[in-house]
């Protein structure tokens, strides 16, 4: 089922840190909050320590108290067979579970300047940017570009079209997770652009924090996740 | 900078229809808020919807809605909206109509033109700083507490639906109290036999720019739940936001005075009889927009 492939741990690659517990007779899988592998003030100057703190805290922590809600009502409305109740959770279980999904790859997707963030990415990612972009910097234009032109709250995205064999970008609404634009994509780079991710900072200023959030973007995850994916 | 003419909130002027064209415009002022088209040095001609200062100074909102808050708000991204409608719209058929006119216009039915967002945004924000006063709160009176009573059972409850819309419209996007005449509960058919039970206030919940002027109801009230609202003061804690702005700033007065003026052209329109033109074609997915007779829509469609 859809839903328990989210939370397997092939799935996720290296997030040994969430965790997840059994409830209940039934046993469904429901979720915690995981650890940053970094400080919440680590990134800076980039992105500032108090949003991190209210985004992973706050934010992140809502859509997964929700969205374990939202799972206990689900399975409990199948197991009754009340078709209704399944059909309108929907729209719950995708926000809250689009949140969680989608923070847990962007905290992957950032590190610490003195642990690569910002890195240019080497090897096959790096060969394959330079292929469909140009050049990394053709890429970040056309992220920034994208991710400035989101009307309301959504993510930019880096992904990668496992048929096709291609990079693409494409930005997503509100906390649709990038495989609802594609069945074959997968995510290498997200960049939340919900006003939450970037507003105590740089204010109305969308731009600027999409200049800024490339400082500490962790290449190295992206790169593992495609190399995973291309062999 | 110009100086800005500001019209004190009073009630919005009435449309008349004017033979079988029927206008849904609501919010049309006598002087439209418009520079002529003028020159500048360089040669180009600029469009000129004005910024709108609100009907209070930005500190005066104080403590519950902080005058930082609305440096940003009103200031940028407000101003922003107005300044690249008008970039967007020079010198199309855009150009020279109301904001009302530009929204609806815009909206397309559904599938919306590039300006519709500025625009619309615009609208509504404007909206926004009318719906709120300094020492705002309280009760509503009157008829309009008489509708919500009859519409919600209680104030109380209607509070309560109210803010629970306003807390669950996941992303961008704003909850309104709406007035919803001759209208079917479908948004886009048109009663053609409206009962007094079919005039009744809604709440509705809608996403990024959209407002319910497109489905033709009559807002009387919207809170922003557009993150940059609230997060320099209330950060993540939209709920409290949302109990801030029921209990300490809405403007019952403006919504009794949206109110009356919207049964007023409800009662207008049925009199007139014109809805009976314009039955809902089953097979649309999408409200028909009327507009004025002067303008050529043949373009735009």
């Amino acid at each position: 089922m859809a839903i328990r492939c989210v939370a397997s741990r092939k799935t996720l690659a290296g997030l040994k840190e969430t965790s997840s517990r059994l409830i209940g007779f039934r046993g469904i899988q429901t979720f915690t909050l995981p650890d940053l592998p970094y400080d919440y003030g680590a990134l800076e100057p980039a992105i500032s320590g108090e949003i991190m703190q209210i985004h992973h805290q706050k934010h992140h922590q809502t859509y997964v108290t929700n969205y374990n809600n939202a799972l206990e009502q689900l399975d409990q409305a199948v197991s009754k067979g009340d078709a209704s109740a399944v059909v309108k959770l929907q729209s719950a279980i995708k926000f809250n579970g689009g949140g969680h999904v989608n923070h847990l790859i962007f905290w992957k997707n950032l590190a610490p300047v003195k642990e690569g963030g910002g890195e240019p990415p080497k090897g096959s990612l790096g060969s394959a940017i330079d292929t469909h972009f140009g050049s990394l910097e053709g890429l970040v234009k056309k992220m920034s570009a994208e991710g400035a032109a989101v009307q309301g709250s959504g993510w930019v995205w880096l992904g990668l079209d496992k048929e096709l064999k291609k990079l693409v970008v494409d930005t997503t609404a509100n906390q649709d997770p990038l495989v609802t634009k594609g069945g074959s994509l997968v995510p290498l780079v997200g960049i939340d652009v919900w006003e939450h991710a970037y507003y105590l900072q740089y204010k109305n200023v969308r731009p600027e924090y999409l200049k800024n959030v490339w400082k500490v973007i962790n290449w190295k995850y992206a790169s593992e996740i495609y190399e995973k994916e291309c062999n | 900078m110009m100086t800005v003419a500001v019209t004190a909130i009073s009630s919005p002027l009435l449309l008349h229809s004017q033979g079988p064209n029927r206008q849904l415009l609501q919010w049309k002022r006598n002087e439209k808020r418009r520079l002529p088209t003028k020159v500048a040095g360089s040669g180009v001609i600029t469009a000129g919807f004005e910024l709108k200062p609100p009907p209070y100074s930005l500190d005066a909102l104080e403590p519950h809605m902080s005058r930082e808050t609305l440096d940003y708000h009103w200031g940028k991204h407000y101003r922003t909206y107005i300044e690249n409608l008008n970039k967007q719209i020079v010198g199309t058929d855009l150009d020279a109509l109301s904001l009302e006119e530009v929204v609806l216009l815009s909206y397309n039915r559904g599938n919306m033109l590039p300006a519709f967002n500025n625009a619309a945004q615009a609208w509504n924000h404007e909206f926004f700083w009318e719906s709120i006063q300094p020492g705002g709160g309280g009760k509503p009176t009157g008829e309009l507490l008489r509708l919500i009573e009859r519409d919600f059972g209680s104030f109380e409850e209607f509070l309560e639906r109210f803010k629970s819309a306003a807390a669950s419209n996941f992303g961008s996007g704003w909850t309104w109290l709406a007035y919803k005449a001759n209208r079917l509960e479908v948004a886009n058919a048109v009663n053609p036999l409206p009962k007094e039970e079919d005039k009744k206030l809604v709440i509705v919940k809608t996403p990024n720019a959209v407002n319910p002027l497109v489905w033709d109801y009559s807002p009387l009230l919207t809170i922003d739940t557009w993150e940059h609202a609230y997060y320099l003061d209330f950060e993540n804690r939209r709920a409290e936001y949302i109990n801030t702005f029921m209990e300490k700033l809405v403007s019952w007065e403006t919504v009794n005075t949206r109110l009356e003026a919207a049964m007023v052209r409800a009662t207008q329109r049925e009199q007139e009889g014109t809805y009976t033109e314009e039955e809902a074609n089953p097979d649309d997915e999408e409200p028909e927009v009327y507009l004025d007779s002067d303008i050529d829509v043949s373009e735009v469609d």
